[in-house]
């Protein structure tokens, strides 16, 4: 490029204005199309998934390298008092085991004899690690370093511990993102447990520093549902599992409507400290346009 | 192309530090918003339409990793850097108070567009709490990270221009 033939006024250059007038009309055809398909999903998910998630991995794991050193540090000093408190416990606990294990014993025999099904314990798992968070303020988003490379798959169910996360919101090649159910557009259809009671849980913006979610729509005529009342997923929800835990009523009031009753519940899991989550890797069968022909077709004969 | 790179590497690291180191040390719920500072900075540094493309390209790497719609954040990330990059006329090297009150003021702006495309449209009315409890906070803490980051930024700058007017001068 010699500088002669080609001088610095010369050059094609487009003003600003006419940049920004095609952008907007670039985001807002992205917009249009985003909302009613998700046609561009795939093509941007490669091009991120090779660019910036493997940084993404790199940061997370110093970062909770860094982490684990500080928690040793802090921890030893404990661990040595709490470790004589243990042995004490231990001695305790095997006593009760032995009992326990008896128990178990019966409680198989007996289920064996109902026939129960252990549907909810065997669902199949795996694990992954978060390594990002929703950069913005707005939403309890995350994203987990598994993607379709390794099986994952929309709506598929994601917990922690023993307790509901959420769900997979989208998928890339080796990456995906997780709604968590505290996040203010979440809104998941539970059961109170005790009394098989639906309920709607939603998350909100408004309550996450107090750690808790809220729930409506519960109609529970003989006031039975009471404060710290078990809520799970329930049976009729079309995104998740049926038995998953929520979490724990908290506060129960009722609606203006004398029908209804909403209040909060506090969730199973610690979304501040989350790091790892497990995946369930079945999902909700969802009823097909087939499913329906199927069975009207067996109708018919 | 140097430039170019530079850009680059920036708006991905900051777009990866928002949302781990400073997820990490985020007060409550609150994490201070990068990416606005970068596109903010390099506005008022270059002009107009730096601003509006590195929002453009920052808002798209949010918009792809945490929205369900892809655009949003582009389209609000670009405007708010080009109005950033309106102010290159006034822009001094030293003056560390312009960049401060446009940042405060383009986050203020980011907040609330925030609020009324995401909460306001599904119904959510309360914008008092909003504001005060997401919008407010964020904009101080992004206010205290730019104390961090607007020097180096500013250095990086310097060091580019330079950069540019030797290379210049070897053509002459």
């Amino acid at each position: 490029m010699s500088p002669v033939i080609k001088k610095k006024g010369e050059k094609f250059t487009l003003p600003g204005k006419y940049l920004l007038f095609i952008l907007t009309i670039v985001c807002v055809s992205l917009l249009v199309v985003t909302y009613a398909t998700d046609a561009f999903n795939r093509p941007l998910n490669y091009i991120v998934n090779y660019i910036v998630v493997p940084y993404e991995n790199g940061i997370a794991a110093i970062g909770s390298a860094i982490r684990d050193r500080k928690d040793e540090l802090v921890n030893i000093r404990d661990l040595m008092s709490e470790n004589a408190e243990l042995r004490n416990k231990i001695n305790e606990l095997e006593e009760e085991n032995t009992r326990l294990m008896q128990d178990k014993y019966e409680l198989s025999t007996l289920r064996n004899l109902m026939e129960l099904d252990e549907a909810y314990e065997s669902y199949e798992k795996t694990g992954a690690r978060i390594i990002y968070k929703d950069s913005g303020n707005w939403f309890s988003t995350f994203i987990i370093n598994k993607g379709s490379n390794d099986g994952i798959k929309l709506d598929m169910n994601v917990i922690a511990g023993n307790g509901l996360v959420g769900r997979i919101s989208m998928v890339g090649p080796d990456f995906s993102r997780v709604t968590s159910i505290i996040s203010d557009v979440s809104h998941v259809s539970g059961m109170v447990l005790s009394t098989s009671d639906n309920l709607i849980v939603s998350g909100s913006l408004e309550l996450i520093d107090e750690g808790v979610v809220s729930f409506s729509q519960l109609i529970d005529e003989e006031d039975k549902v009471g404060e710290g009342d078990k809520v799970v997923t329930s049976n009729i929800s079309d995104k998740f599992m049926p038995g998953l835990l929520i979490g724990y009523i908290s506060k129960i009031s009722n609606d203006t409507n004398n029908l209804t009753k909403s209040g909060y519940i506090i969730p199973a899991v610690d979304f501040k400290h989350l790091e790892e989550v497990l995946i369930i890797t079945d999902i909700k069968r969802q009823i097909t346009d087939e499913d329906i022909e199927e069975a009207e077709s067996n109708e018919i004969q | 192309m140097r430039r170019f790179l530079i850009y680059f590497v920036f708006t991905i690291t900051f777009f990866v530090l928002q949302g781990t180191l400073f997820k990490a040390i985020s007060f409550g719920t609150i994490a201070p918003n990068l990416l606005l500072i970068l596109t903010v900075s390099f506005g008022l540094m270059r002009g107009k339409k730096t601003g509006l493309l590195l929002g453009f390209f920052s808002g798209l790497l949010m918009d792809i990793f945490v929205s369900d719609y892809v655009g949003f954040y582009s389209l609000l990330l670009m405007y708010l850097g080009y109005f950033a990059g309106s102010f290159n006329r006034v822009f001094f090297d030293e003056e560390i108070k312009l960049p401060m009150v446009i940042i405060i003021v383009t986050d203020l702006i980011y907040g609330v567009g925030c609020y009324g495309f995401m909460y306001l449209l599904r119904g959510r009315l309360n914008f008092p709490y909003y504001f005060l409890h997401i919008c407010l906070p964020e904009c101080a803490y992004t206010v205290l990270v730019t104390l961090i980051f607007y020097p180096l930024i500013l250095l990086i700058n310097r060091a580019l221009v330079n950069g540019e007017r030797k290379r210049a001068k070897k053509f002459v």
